[in-house]
């Protein structure tokens, strides 16, 4: 190595000095610096970035690295009620297998003919979703639950050429400001809120906001304090009344539960598939799904890439390709539908491979056994003086509600980290109108009776 | 007693005409895997099972309010034991043709550099995968310090003030920029003044595609002869109704606009904010800065410059960099170092509508950081350097290739990546840039065009990064040279190509229409194999509702 050079990188190969001034020479000139003339002097960075010195032996990053992630204290390591949008579920080892295989982690936007498997992987998510959802059309994901259930709305008003939205107001805040920012301008949103006393919609507020103006009413099943939408089927039945569509919010894990919401007449069901595979990530894991039934006015208005089966030229073969692809912005930029770019495939991927391994009956014991803990843990926390499991009259999966009438839930929760418990999210932090006396709890396949005791005797000793 | 044999007998010598040829020339013989993979439907058979979960007595909900709500029948998925569903997947895998395995330099403006696997390692660490983002701030200090550094460390490469680590992906920054800039405008009572947003056609689709989605007006700006739009243009279209200019340098042709300043500055002047695409940033790491040139708002793609792997299309992670001025519009929450640690700040009142759930793609962000630990700073720089180096040697061997050009800037140095044109080879054969692709696959290669529309006329866009050896760039050279020389000697090899990949050609005009489309296999069991499902009630369009006319039918390649 030349005296003063930066030493070469392992992630730089044609740094060392022979292969550049081979290069150099093939390209026929002097220095790099020449590449770089092109740029005006006042544009130039004149002095080293300011950045840490290079960790670049692996076992100096490592250690390093392990340094800081040691800093966390993972859900793993204490007892954790915490959901609203983003659910502890078993990961199995199979999806973390297929996600890092290195061929799909870094491939990209090839075609058929250099990814072939890829496109094989990607509709078959989409059509084991279809199933799942009991829709023809499901989109290679978008970002996440946000986007999808944004988008879906701005469909519903291309669909129906309205302008006036009725969404649920039982949505995350970041979700309802997501909707609110994305719709401005083009679509009003009347929101309508939940009956205190079920923690749920009830058809005849919604009747009372429908009109002939109406694109689409909104709601999302099971909700943000895990209440299930008990008049979903009328709401659905009131707003085809009225020419306006049902879009409907859901996890597709809560469908080994309940059923899919098409068969109550929804038309577009949206979602994240955070659930099905992907884990927790510091809520960095999300793919968010859109699916309709087959119906060209639906299809064409599908911002996303939608995959299709296609013949090739070989008789037997199976192939894939885009369906409609001109809808979309990559074929015609501003003209296309919203827009459409890297999002979320391999997350998609994996969803695929969790639905595959989990099969109808895996779906179906997961979905009882949440709803089974759930009611669980609202019976053991009844019990406790001090607090208030809300809507126990109403179904509930997954998520349920406590009020500490008097007290914080951010005290309680400060409180219940002291016992190596994550208690529930803290009202105010997942609503726009969240009471401070008001946390969520979440209860899934991970938690045991005794986790639901160990809960329910610190409540108690915080309580008391 | 028997005698084995070690030596090669002379019998054996002699049969040989050539001792073995251990050395392979820069052009493989190469063939994909193959499988013939039935779709996972048909691995379906009754009883098995992928993954047994948790269960309990459902008898339990006998007399609860979620009784009514429990469906009566199962999912229609299919039933597959777990190694079935690996094996299945592993086959896909490897009839997928990821950075991993080949000079992946062919989808150039997409910055296909090697992952780092040791970043694989903390991204997938149990003391990341298992963490909560509501979970209170004390318990998560080593993520939420690399989220502190890493908006420090992407404030100095651009040289903005505050970095926003929210958005999903490129486009989802550039759609935050967008909002961004709606909302200072707003804020001001500009907002209903300034209605258009200016950009380039060298620029991603999605600068032009976010901002008419959040209601602006685009104008988009063609190239001159240098390759950039004239600047006496953009003073045309700039007026009080410009509400910002959204613009890439190097655009997708790696020529980078020495003039850049004025523009910002023209934008500036009529009360404008400039946005800076930095998808091409990977040339100008310690080089040259947002900063400098002027402009308000910038985006990084941490899946192409900053390494994170591309995942078949995502997760990917957009960094959002803003002047101090624009901080407070940010989307997301930035974390600062406070008395007690690191915590997340409150966002300003003026801040715009996050952009996804809570913090960011955290997987992405930690192996964004780790990538920029291990470089350092003279590390980006010499990525930047060798990045533009192996450019500017590609450019200069593959204008050696008869029939292939690069429009624009003739004899200029080029940074980043080169939009080439195979328009003379066309020309001359008849053959063109899809089917030139379709056969470099043949040679273990992928190769992308360009983003539509093709203003280079049969484009090939090439980035070869800092990651690939002089070796592995003279690969693809070789395969492309051959290529070209196929189209000349055989046109027939092409036309029909590929012939080594997992498939062959793909009638993508089959079944594209309504009545033929088959979007899943649900929708091809009802559409061909004459299944029913159950009618369920839904909306039906009154009899006056127009269908809105469809354009063009399109491909991606």
């Amino acid at each position: 190595m030349a005296q003063g050079t930066t030493p070469v990188h392992p992630y730089v190969p044609n740094s060392a000095p022979a292969t550049k001034q081979a290069m150099l020479e093939a390209i026929g000139v002097e220095s790099i610096d020449e590449f770089f003339n092109v740029i005006p002097e006042e544009l130039r960075m004149k002095r080293p970035l300011d950045i840490p010195a290079a960790l670049d032996a692996e076992a100096e990053l490592q250690r390093h690295m392990n340094g800081l992630l040691s800093r966390n204290r993972p859900t793993t390591a204490a007892l954790s009620f915490l959901g609203s949008g983003c659910y502890p579920h078993h990961v199995p080892a199979v999806c973390d297998e297929i996600n890092q295989r290195a061929e799909f982690l870094t491939a990209y936007a090839g075609e058929p003919y250099e990814d072939h498997g890829k496109w094989q992987a990607l509709f078959e998510y989409t059509s084991l979703m279809a199933e799942l959802l009991e829709m023809d059309v499901v989109n290679v994901p978008t970002y996440d639950g946000y986007q999808a259930a944004a988008t879906a709305l701005r469909m519903a008003g291309r669909i129906t050429n309205r302008r006036r939205v009725i969404v649920a107001d039982t949505l995350a805040a970041g979700k309802r400001a997501k909707l609110e920012t994305f719709l401005s301008g083009v679509l009003t949103i009347d929101f309508v809120a939940p009956r205190p006393e079920t923690g749920r919609i009830h058809h005849d507020d919604v009747v009372e906001l429908l009109g002939p103006d109406t694109a689409a009413v909104f709601l999302e099943t099971p909700n943000m304090i895990g209440v299930i939408e008990a008049d979903a089927a009328e709401i659905a039945e009131f707003a085809h009344r009225q020419g306006a569509l049902l879009v409907c919010s859901t996890d597709p894990l809560s469908l080994g539960f309940t059923e899919p919401p098409a068969r109550w007449g929804a038309d577009i069901v949206c979602g994240d598939i955070q659930s099905l595979g992907l884990g927790l990530h510091f809520g960095g894991a999300n793919g968010g799904f859109i699916a309709t039934h087959d119906d060209e006015r639906f299809v064409f208005e599908f911002p996303s890439r939608l995959f299709g089966l296609a013949p090739t030229r070989v008789e037997g073969e199976l192939g894939f390709c885009d369906v409609a692809y001109e809808r979309t912005s990559l074929a015609m930029r501003e003209d296309g539908v919203e827009w459409v770019g890297t999002a979320a495939a391999l997350w998609g991927i994996t969803a695929g491979a969790y639905l595959a391994l989990m099969g109808p009956h895996g779906m179906r014991t997961l979905g009882d056994t949440i709803a089974v803990r759930t009611r669980e843990a609202m019976g053991a926390l009844a019990e406790i003086p001090g607090l208030e499991v809300l809507h126990q009259r109403s179904a509930h999966w997954r998520e349920f509600a406590v009020r500490f009438p008097g007290r914080k839930a951010s005290q309680v929760n400060e409180a219940l980290l002291a016992r190596g418990i994550y208690g529930g999210a803290d009202a105010t932090t997942v609503f726009a109108a969240g009471s401070p006396d008001t946390a969520v709890y979440c209860t899934t396949e991970l938690h045991t009776s005794n986790d639901i005791n160990a809960l329910a005797n610190a409540l108690k000793e915080i309580l008391s | 007693m028997t005698t084995i044999q070690t030596e090669p007998t002379s019998a054996t010598k002699t049969a040989r005409e050539a001792p073995l040829q251990v050395e392979k020339p820069l052009l493989r013989r190469y063939h994909a895997a193959r499988w013939d993979e039935p779709l996972i439907f048909q691995l379906d058979a009754e009883g098995h099972r992928g993954i047994a979960v948790p269960s309990s007595d459902e008898s339990q909900l006998a007399d609860t309010p979620e009784n009514s709500f429990r469906r009566k029948d199962v999912p229609s998925l299919p039933q597959i034991g777990q190694s079935q569903v690996l094996r299945h997947y592993l086959r896909l895998s490897q009839e997928t043709l990821g950075a991993d395995l080949n000079v992946d330099i062919g989808q150039g403006t997409c910055t296909m550099k090697y992952s780092p696997k040791v970043n694989e390692r903390f991204a997938g660490s149990g003391q990341s995968v298992d963490t909560h983002p509501l979970q209170d701030a004390s318990t998560m200090q080593g993520t939420l310090q690399i989220l502190h550094e890493l908006e420090s460390y992407l404030g100095e490469v651009s040289g903005m003030d505050a970095v926003s680590l929210q958005a999903g992906s490129g486009s989802a920054a550039i759609y935050g920029n967008v909002k961004v800039v709606q909302a200072y405008h707003e804020a001001r009572g500009e907002g209903d003044v300034r209605d258009e947003i200016i950009t380039t056609i060298f620029s991603h689709p999605s600068n032009a595609a976010t901002a008419k989605t959040a209601g602006y007006k685009v104008i988009t700006l063609y190239p001159d002869e240098n390759g950039f739009p004239d600047l006496e243009a953009l003073k045309s279209v700039t007026s009080e109704r410009t509400a910002a200019l959204f613009i890439t340098n190097p655009e997708d042709t790696g020529i980078f606009n020495p003039r850049i300043t004025e523009y910002v500055d023209a934008v500036h002047e009529v009360g404008g904010l400039c946005v800076y695409d930095q998808a091409n940033a990977n040339g100008l790491l310690g080089i040259a800065r947002a900063r400098e040139a002027g402009f308000d708002l910038c985006h990084f793609n941490l899946h192409k410059t900053f390494s994170t792997p591309h995942a078949c299309g995502g997760p990917a992670a957009g960094a959002i960099g803003s002047s101090a001025q624009l901080a407070p519009f940010l989307p997301g929450r930035r974390v600062v170092k406070g008395a007690n640690g690191y915590v997340w700040q409150v966002p300003d009142e003026l801040a715009t509508a996050d952009i996804r759930p809570f913090h960011g793609v955290i997987p992405n962000l930690i192996r964004a950081y780790s990538w920029i630990r291990s470089l350092g700073a003279e590390g980006l720089r010499q990525v930047s350097e060798i990045a533009v180096l192996n450019n500017n040697y590609l450019l200069a061997e593959i204008l050696k290739i008869d029939g292939i050009s690069a429009p624009y800037a003739a004899g200029q140095h080029r940074v980043e990546q080169v939009r080439y044109s195979w328009s003379e080879l066309t020309d001359e054969t008849g053959i063109g840039s899809a089917q030139i692709g379709a056969r470099m696959a043949d040679y273990g290669m992928h190769y992308w065009t360009s983003h539509h529309p093709y203003i280079v006329p049969e484009p090939v866009t090439l980035e070869p990064t800092e990651s690939y050896s002089k070796r592995e760039l003279d690969e693809y050279i070789a395969a492309l040279r051959n290529t070209a020389m196929e189209a000349r000697v055989e046109p027939e090899v092409l036309q029909d190509a590929p012939h080594r990949s997992s498939i062959h050609t793909v009638d993508v005009d089959a079944m594209t229409d309504p009545d033929t489309w088959a979007t899943s296999w649900r929708a091809y069991r009802r559409k061909y194999q004459g299944a029913e499902f159950a009618l369920a009630p839904r909306w039906e369009p009154d009899g006056e509702l127009p269908v809105r006319p469809r354009p063009p039918k399109a491909h991606h390649r």
